[in-house]
């Protein structure tokens, strides 16, 4: 995917740099002065070039904070976050298309917005659209789609950005269970044709496992790594998968034990 | 399937070693098939007519068949209550004398001049509004109590400032439209979903590519709203205005005609441009402002098709 100069500039930042996305003790509070909680305390990490990391952990572990930090979309109390590729590209739970717009046009609006040419535009978009196996929904409205197929056409406006780094949080929680499985398989397929850096927030352990190459587990109020997991489980993957299963067992036995902490304190 | 016990290595190389893309493929339409809402069924031109067309022509059949037994069963003298026929007299010799369209179109050319300056002054006052906190602070309340104000109030205070002129007829449209514009404007702005204004931020849309981008589209479901209720509010008060505002300069719109009426006590006349006023604030609704409505609702899926 190089269509502008920028994204070429982008690859070699965060190649040169050795990450895509590094936090360094990143701590995060909301409310006023004097009356303020602490969301994220203290996170330290880095996604590698390419890497594939799920972040997990129960409510309040200020998972979506952390990717709206990084995003640009609210400002760390503390700490440093770089993303040397530029402005990350982030998918949400909801789809967020513009309904006055065509799935194309939607896509398209994103090129604009990172000053693709006009005349390339509408070749990008269909192109982006074929990517995620949506070729000829171009002129569709958000309502025409399904939910798998707005979350497809969303994901494909955020490649759009041609972004190094592609933030998801919780981007497939409202879909059922094989829309959701069909989605892992294009977003694996996705993320090893574009060698792009994921860091994707999730509460669903096994899709956790399902996707990454490593699970970062979060603790809650405050949000801190736990711990983390290799997983080292050949691709193609099912969420069904013994060695799923297996790795998604113990991990949820941590995660458990850290929800209990709450209930004792 | 691998054991886990391999080291670390890149996963990708292998991404879609044995699972065929054409599977996934096949699958993926499968679901897209089932999944997506189904096309809106076109309703027949027999049904529309039943269902859309019919109820409001028996709803007038109706009321004129009361004023009718009202006027032969004697409930008013004739000179307070004409006949349904004596009305319809009345048009015939408008549009015999030729005179019916110039009235209608000397009051809806005011109309429609005066929601256009409306809409030019409302829509940036309303984006103000919406917008720029310390503005809302300072005017929204006002704006708001401005629209519960009867427009017809502005009249004596127009009259003085500006005398029997178009000026005055325009300054009272004005004051009655643009509350209800801006005010639309200011819902519109006020319901966009914040999801898309952080999603126009992760995608670069900032400042005034954010206003131009995401805000305006976002709002324009409430604005057209607010149009909508606008142009209502410019035809009454220019109703308002034209009843009271007189002068041979002038021309005469429906308003100075039912005037004219009024002082030569003819009943059938004041009954014929209440009509004729109610027609054109009708007509104006049902060919401009609901078709534009639909449409942009319905292309944003938020209308579904009724029966």
């Amino acid at each position: 995917m190089a269509i502008a100069v920028d994204s070429a500039v982008g690859e070699d930042a965060t190649a040169e740099a050795g990450y895509a996305v590094r936090f360094e003790h990143v701590s995060k509070s909301f409310g006023r002065p004097g009356k303020q909680q602490l969301v994220l305390d203290d996170i330290s990490l880095d996604v590698a070039p390419g890497e594939f990391v799920t972040l997990i952990g129960a409510s309040g572990c200020g998972k979506s904070t952390l990717l709206n930090l990084t995003a640009g979309l609210d400002a760390a109390s503390a700490g440093d976050i770089s993303v040397p590729g530029g402005r990350p590209a982030l998918m949400f739970q909801e789809h967020a298309l513009f309904p006055w717009l065509t799935a194309g046009r939607n896509i398209e609006l994103a090129l604009r917005l990172r000053g693709v040419p006009k005349a390339e535009r509408r070749e990008e978009a269909e192109r982006l659209l074929a990517l995620v196996r949506l070729q000829g929904s171009y002129g569709k409205r958000v309502h025409e789609l399904s939910g798998g197929m707005r979350q497809r056409v969303a994901l494909a406006r955020a490649l759009a950005q041609d972004s190094q780094l592609l933030l998801m949080d919780e981007p497939f929680a409202a879909l059922d269970a094989i829309t959701r499985d069909v989605l892992h398989e294009e977003l694996t397929r996705i993320w090893s044709e574009t060698g792009v850096s994921v860091l994707f927030v999730t509460h669903n352990v096994r899709e956790a496992v399902r996707l990454a190459q490593r699970v970062i587990l979060l603790s809650s109020r405050p949000g801190r790594v736990v711990t983390e997991w290799r997983v080292e489980i050949e691709h193609p993957r099912r969420i069904e998968d013994a060695e799923v299963s297996a790795l998604s067992v113990e991990i949820t036995e941590r995660l458990r034990e850290e929800i209990r902490r709450h209930g004792q304190q | 399937m691998a054991s886990s016990e391999t080291a670390a290595r890149s996963d990708r190389d292998r991404g879609d070693r044995d699972a065929p893309s054409g599977d996934l493929a096949g699958l993926e339409a499968g679901l897209d098939a089932l999944e997506s809402p189904g096309g809106a069924e076109r309703v027949p031109v027999g049904r529309v007519l039943l269902t859309k067309v019919l109820p409001p022509i028996v709803a007038i059949a109706l009321v004129l068949a009361v004023w009718q037994i009202a006027y032969w069963s004697d409930v008013q003298p004739d000179y307070l209550l004409p006949s349904p026929g004596d009305v319809g007299a009345v048009f015939g010799e408008m549009w015999r004398e030729g005179t019916l369209f110039e009235y209608v179109w000397t009051s809806v050319s005011r109309g429609i001049l005066g929601f256009l300056i409306a809409i030019a002054v409302g829509t940036p006052l309303g984006l103000l509004v919406a917008r720029v906190k310390l503005v809302r602070a300072a005017i929204g309340p006002v704006l708001t109590g401005l629209q519960s104000l009867p427009s017809i109030a502005w009249v004596p205070a127009a009259i003085i400032w500006f005398g029997l002129t178009n000026g005055t007829i325009y300054a009272v449209v004005l004051l009655g439209a643009v509350p209800s514009i801006a005010n639309g404007i200011v819902a519109g702005v006020d319901q966009i979903p914040p999801i898309y204004l952080r999603a126009g931020r992760t995608l670069g849309a900032t400042g005034l590519s954010s206003v131009r981008f995401v805000l305006l589209p976002a709002a324009l479901p409430g604005y057209l709203a607010g149009l909508k209720q606008g142009w209502a509010f410019s035809w009454r008060s220019l109703m308002a205005a034209e009843l009271i505002v007189h002068s041979p300069d002038l021309g005469t719109g429906l308003g100075q005609l039912m005037e004219n009426y009024r002082t030569m006590q003819n009943m059938s006349g004041v009954l014929a441009t209440i009509i004729l006023i109610l027609v054109v604030g009708v007509a104006i609704d049902l060919l401009f402002f609901s078709p534009l409505e639909r449409r942009v609702l319905r292309s944003r899926g938020l209308m579904a098709r009724l029966t």
